[in-house]
């Protein structure tokens, strides 16, 4: 059995990945995350093309339409509508939780 | 090597064409895809589906299963000596996962780190964990232990799935939903191929008092009628310890009174707020000096609660 230590990385808003990273944390091209941006379904922080970054947080949407893309046989399109999709369920599952919380014990 | 029935996991024919094994993948990813199922076995079976079809769907794959012979789901089997062209070896099948076999099938013979058609890279798979944290432990900080099973090459170039315990330190700061990156923690890379990553999925466990809303807490205040009425001064827990809270006089039920930065801290910066959620509690049995009381009190009062609903309705 192994025991390893391992370095923790927030990925929020303040937390900032280049394109180059992002193909590598999502495992998309970067034509298709290029496609993603020309959709408007992947907004950039910083909208310069040459040095365009994205908000960590975008980073596990991403990758769950990736797995979509490779097991649903997903095109750019598509994919892009997942995406869209899949950040509007990530902030109605925020709310969800926030209103939860809200309500007294035993309502919910 | 225990044997898996990848048709009958696709639930196809031993002799279904490439175009019927698409469809019943199809078919079954759309219920089992953990990130379209609500099914809560989806992942395991998704995982099955996906192995399935990745050696089925490959016609190369596909020979070198059919080789195998047919077998009942998990009986114990060792593929024909030749098989695979590796040769040799043949302990070294006991232990291995029939995935791990057929996942780099065809770069070497199923063997790999040989280098006959020149090493390619391979990045090694993300892997993503539930990791479920007390409200107390999001507060202050901890260490989890996750137990993981990686793949790995082993030194005679078989991958085989090895146990690893990894432990994170979660900061303080996380909340239910943040995700966080562990570097070069997930499977293995080959030849010069990057470590993957392991992903953590944070969610709280349910506290008996507090339930958290991003970095705010939120807390159930029972007053008793006369403390909401008089006004009072009450001791309120918090995760950094009681504080004492001011009830204002004529407090209602569902007020939300603020406890400024006695919430979880943020990862950078700050703190959230405790809000504390009136209730007028109303005791479950009066003595007899009591009911007089209150009696005493119907009697006197002009109060009337429900004013407002007289001339409401057209």
């Amino acid at each position: 059995m192994n025991t390893e230590h391992g370095e923790i990385i927030w990925l929020d808003a303040r937390c900032e990945v280049s394109l180059a990273e992002l193909v590598r944390l999502s495992g998309l091209t970067e034509t298709e995350l290029q496609q993603l941006v020309d959709y408007g379904a992947l907004v950039p922080v910083s909208q310069r093309e040459a040095q365009w970054t994205f908000s960590g947080e975008c980073v596990v949407s991403i990758q769950a339409a990736q797995r979509l893309r490779k097991d649903f046989d997903l095109d750019p399109n598509a994919l892009s509508v997942a995406l869209r999709l899949l950040e509007r369920i990530r902030a109605l599952e925020s709310q969800l939780r926030a209103l939860r919380a809200e309500l007294p014990a035993g309502r919910f | 090597m225990k044997y898996k029935d990848y048709y009958a996991i696709l639930g196809v024919e031993r002799n279904a064409d490439t175009d019927a094994i698409k469809k019943a993948y199809r078919k079954l990813a759309h219920k089992y895809h953990p990130d379209v199922s609500k099914d809560p076995q989806g992942e395991a079976k998704f995982k099955d589906v996906a192995e399935a079809y990745a050696t089925l769907k490959d016609a190369e794959k596909r020979a070198a299963y059919d080789q195998l012979g047919r077998h009942s789901p998990g009986e114990d089997f060792r593929p024909p000596p030749d098989w695979g062209r590796q040769g040799g070896g043949q302990q070294s099948f006991d232990e291995a996962d029939l995935a791990d076999l057929f996942a780099h099938f065809g770069r070497g013979g199923g063997r790999r780190g040989a280098g006959h058609h020149g090493p390619i890279p391979i990045p090694g798979e993300d892997f993503e964990v539930r990791a479920e944290v007390s409200l107390e432990n999001a507060y202050h900080g901890t260490v989890l232990e996750l137990a993981l099973s990686l793949p790995e090459m082993d030194a005679e170039g078989y991958m085989r799935h090895v146990p690893h315990t990894i432990k994170a330190r979660i900061p303080k700061g996380a909340t239910d939903g943040q995700r966080l990156r562990l570097r070069g923690k997930g499977g293995k890379g080959f030849n010069s191929g990057h470590d993957g990553d392991l992903y953590l999925n944070i969610t709280l466990k349910p506290h008996a008092l507090f339930r958290a809303s991003g970095h705010d807490l939120y807390l159930d205040l029972p007053l008793a009628p006369w403390e909401a009425l008089l006004g009072a001064t009450v001791e309120v827990p918090t995760l950094g310890g009681t504080v004492q809270l001011k009830i204002p006089t004529g407090t209602q039920a569902g007020q939300k009174l603020r406890l400024a930065k006695r919430g979880l801290p943020k990862p950078h910066e700050g703190e959230g707020d405790l809000f504390a959620i009136v209730q007028i509690a109303v005791p479950a049995a009066a003595n007899d000096k009591e009911r007089a009381l209150y009696q005493q009190l119907a009697e006197g009062s002009s109060f009337k609660p429900r004013g407002h609903f007289k001339g409401a309705v057209a």
